[in-house]
Parts: C-alpha cells; structure tokens; sequence
C-alpha cells in the first residue's frame, strides 16, 4: 500500500509570534525551507524555538503571521487529507477499541466503516498489534497505545506525516525500539515525514536531514544533511560524529 | 482483580493433589467468608433489631420485630393493598425523571459547548439550584393546584439540577486533545459532538442519572406527605396516623427496595454502555 508521490512542502518567509503577557515573543522569523518529496526531515531546537509551533502550522493546528506555506504547490488552509499528525501522547479515543480507534480517521472522511477497518487491520498488522485489534486503549502498555497512534496516521494514508516529538514520553528501550520501528514504517510506505524530537541521537538516526531552529534573535535555522547508509548504525563512528556535530550546535560539546 | 486470579491459580495447582472434597469445602467456606464479610454488618444489625424489639428491650410498638415488618409487607404486596400506591408512586416519580432527562440532558449538552449559553444561563441556574425544592413547593401548590402536577413538577425540578450540572461538567471535561485529534482528521463539528463530545460525556451523565433518581424518590416521598391520598410516602404518613407501625416500616422498606432497585438499573445500563471505563471488563 504505497501512497502516490507528493508531499513536497515549500515554506516562505513564515513568521509566528505569541503575545506573552503583553510582550511581543516571536517564535518563528522570516524561515524558508523546501521539503522534498519523501524525504525525512527532523526538527531540533532549544524549548522555545518554535519547533512544535512550526509543526502545528504545517498540520494547519496554526496559522502563521506572516508568509504562507504550500504543498505541492497549493497553498494550505488548514487541516487537510494529504496530512496526519502523531502527537506526543497517543490520544486515542477510550471508548473505542484498538480497531475502532485506528480505522477513526477514515471513517470520519466518510469512508465506509467495514472498508476503514479492513484497511485498519492492514496497518494495526504493520505496527505488530494484530492480536490486540479488539483491546481498548486502557489496556495497552504507553509503548503499543503509541503504536495505535502511529497506525491511525498511516491508515489515511497521508502524503506527509507530521510527528511532533512521538516518542518523547516513552522509556528507553521502548523508545529504541519504536525508533527502528519508524524508520522502517518511512521506508515502506513513501512518505514525507516531518518530525520534532529533543533527542539529537533520534535525529541523526531517522533523519536524512536536521533542521535546528536557532533560539536567539537574529539567529539563522541550520540544515545537516544526515548522509548515512540505512538501516543505520548507533555505534558507528560517523554516526556519533553526526550526533557530536548536533550536540555543538546547541554548545554543548 | 488480581487477587481473584491468584486464588484461582493457586486452586487449580492444589487440585492435581487429588483433594477434591477439600478443595469445594474450601470453596464454600471461601463464598460464606465473602458475603459475611460484605453482609455481615447488616445481618447483625437486622438480628440486634429482631432480638431488642422481641425481648422487649425496646418498645415494640414503636419498633416492630422485624418478622411482623415483613408479615405487613407480604400482606401489602401480595394482598394488593399497597400495590396501587406503588403504581401512583412509580407514575410520579417515572414522569418527573424522564421529563427530567428530556429536558436536562440535550440543555447540558448544549450549555456544555456554547460558552455564551452556558454564560448566561449560569447565574439563574446557580439561584434556582441553591433554592431548596422543598422550599418552592407550596408555590408550585399555588401555580399548579394540590394535584398531580404540583407532585410531579417539584420532583422534576429537583431532579433536573444534578442531571444538568453533571451533562454540563461532562461535555466541559472532555480532554480537549481529543477534540484536537479529531479535528486533524477533519472532522467537523457535528461528527467531533457524535464521536467525541457524547460519548465522553457518558460517564458524567451517568453519574447525573443516578444522583437524579435519588433525589427523584426523595422528593416523591416529601411531596406525598403533603395533600396526598395515595402513594408509597402517603402510607408512611398514614400509617403512623394510625399507629399501624409494621405498615409504616413495611412503606420504608418498599421506598428502600425502589431506591436499591433504579440504583441497580442504571449501574448495569452504564456497564453494558461504558464497558470501555469498567475496570472488571
């Protein structure tokens, strides 16, 4: 179930800011960025960078100050169908089961419930959940409710996904786990993926390129292009030289 | 839960060393164990109560033993001398709670998601819901008359208050992440009200319901006991006019059952409607 290609994503000159107690707090200044057709970018910066704000604008959660961003070519206007979001938390619905929750994004796209959940099951299977299809969300351990998340985005199949910080609330191993996870749902099914984390490591392994959003004023946002081979290798000496190079942008190498 | 299971576990290992008989002694004794643990405060004060009123330690015409309360009762109900008041009483109560329901529920719903509506209706709501019904009724006896409608309308008027509060509280309290999900997914609003909103709101509707029955039988009864011939809260009254004591006891024991019984109703229907909430599955 591969999605047509698309979801190249042009951003110019986007502006946000909040007012912060009667004070002008800009988050965003003036970005440019192309995101390509397929491609994985991942989005780092210090709290308050405006990374997650950034990501809530692309989701259409925001609208922007100023400048506009467009997805092949069209402009957007809020949510839409070529878009879905992984949240931190899995945000599953409590009164649905697992089935009920993934096949939840089509069915209010219209399509027909007993067709959503054939193509829920497909993709509840393509996140290791088979067997718990019938289970409802109080049940699942933090690691499988996040699953069922990830498995509710990719059931519309989206042209692009957005993921903002998705594993952050989750232990170690399991985040380990889910990061290999991700990084072979994004070679299987041909999407462009957009996703913040706070982890430099996560970045280097999922990303063939990092954003970081600069903190400071009059800052200016970085691309690293992640030239690494796939699947990749934690240990390996240019992956840590990779995460090194992040880890003395934010100064603390 | 988990200690259900563990007994269970640790029974069926012991049964592979051929102790059968043992095993189902234990297994009653384990069940007479259980209710007299969750009864037997009850059944010792049910037992006190027969002993005190029998021997004379209280006055048995003011405390009744308990077998003539429930000689009264069997003759009341199975004699059909009750039965009538039972009826006028179930009617009442009946159409004031489900007028109530009607009313309650799809204003909570709306109060809950219109914060304008909800704005202004807040502070009229908060007066009548202070004023004590019990309060209001003899103006409802000058509005309505002393006949059934006064009955019905002040135990609908109570009853209203807990279920709108708790649909309002209800709607209000659904995660707003929720919301947003569904929103990203484009849902638009009458489908993110059908999907989220409602059945978020059940288990607040719940609670609205059942404290509302409560407070429906606790009206019915006050307001039987002024200018009523008939009904469950009369025959309390009545009875201790007449000094037929076992009656009067026999009256509280059928309110009681009315009570335990919509009590019981409602927590099933919220089991099979919120089996998704219930722990025990």
């Amino acid at each position: 179930m591969a999605t047509p290609s698309g979801g190249a994503v042009t951003i110019r000159d986007l502006s946000k800011s909040f007012s912060l107690g009667g004070r002008k707090l800009a988050v965003l200044r003036s970005l440019n960025l192309d995101i390509r057709s397929g491609e994985c970018l991942v989005i780092v910066g210090a709290s308050g960078s405006g990374k997650t704000t950034l990501l809530r604008i692309l989701a259409g959660l925001e609208r922007a100050d100023d400048g506009g961003v467009a997805i092949d070519g069209r402009e957007i206007e809020g949510v839409g169908e070529e878009r879905a979001v992984i949240f931190q938390e899995p945000r599953l619905l409590p009164w649905l089961t697992v089935l009920g929750n993934v096949a939840f994004g089509l069915e209010v796209r219209g399509i027909a419930k007993a067709e959503a959940e054939k193509r829920a099951r497909f993709y509840i299977a393509l996140v290791g959940l088979a067997e718990f299809a019938d289970a409802y969300p109080r049940q699942l351990s933090g690691g499988m409710a996040q699953r069922v998340g990830i498995a509710r985005a990719l059931t519309v199949q989206p042209e692009i996904l957005l993921l903002d910080e998705p594993l952050g609330a989750l232990d170690a191993m399991t985040k380990i786990s889910m990061q290999e996870e991700l990084a072979r749902i994004w070679s299987e099914e041909n999407v462009t993926m957009v996703m913040v984390t706070h982890d430099l490591e996560e970045a280097v392994y999922l990303a063939d390129r990092v954003l970081i959003l600069p903190k400071e004023k009059g800052g200016a946002a970085r691309l690293i292009d992640v030239d690494l081979p796939r699947p990749r290798d934690r240990s390996e000496s240019r992956f840590v030289r990779y995460r090194e190079e992040l880890l003395r942008e934010f100064g603390l190498h | 839960m988990t200690l259900q299971h563990i007994e269970r576990t640790v029974g069926v290992g012991r049964r592979e060393g051929n102790a059968l008989p043992m095993d189902s002694l234990r297994l009653a004794g384990r069940a007479s164990g259980r209710i007299l643990s969750r009864y037997g405060v009850l059944l010792g004060f049910l037992a006190l109560w027969q002993v005190a009123a029998s021997r004379g330690w209280v006055n048995a015409a003011v405390l009744p033993p308990i077998d003539a309360i429930i000689v009264a009762l069997w003759k009341g109900v199975a004699g059909g001398s009750l039965l009538g008041d039972i009826a006028i009483s179930l009617q009442r109560a009946g159409l004031a709670f489900v007028a109530a329901v009607v009313v309650a529920i799809p204003l909570g719903l709306v109060m809950g998601q219109a914060r304008a509506v909800e704005m202004a209706l807040d502070p009229i709501l908060q007066l009548f819901r202070q004023t004590s019904a019990l309060a209001l009724y003899p103006v409802f006896i000058l509005l309505l008359g002393l006949g059934e409608a006064s009955k019905v309308f002040v135990i609908f008027w109570a009853t209203l208050f807990p279920l709108l509060l708790n649909t309002i509280s209800g709607v209000k309290e659904v995660d707003p992440k929720l919301l947003e999900m569904a929103r990203v997914y484009g849902a638009r609003q009458l489908t993110i009200f059908r999907r989220v909103v409602l059945p978020g709101a059940v288990p607040s509707i719940f609670v609205g319901l059942r404290l509302g029955a409560t407070t429906a039988l606790l009206l019915l009864i006050a307001s039987e006991m002024i200018g009523a011939n008939k009904g469950i809260g009369f025959q309390v009254m009545n009875a201790q006019y007449n000094f037929q004591i076992p009656l009067m006891f026999a009256a509280i024991v059928i309110l009681a059952a009315l009570g335990l019984i919509a009590n019981q109703a409602l927590v099933i229907l919220q089991r099979r409607l919120c089996r998704w909430s219930n722990p025990a599955g």
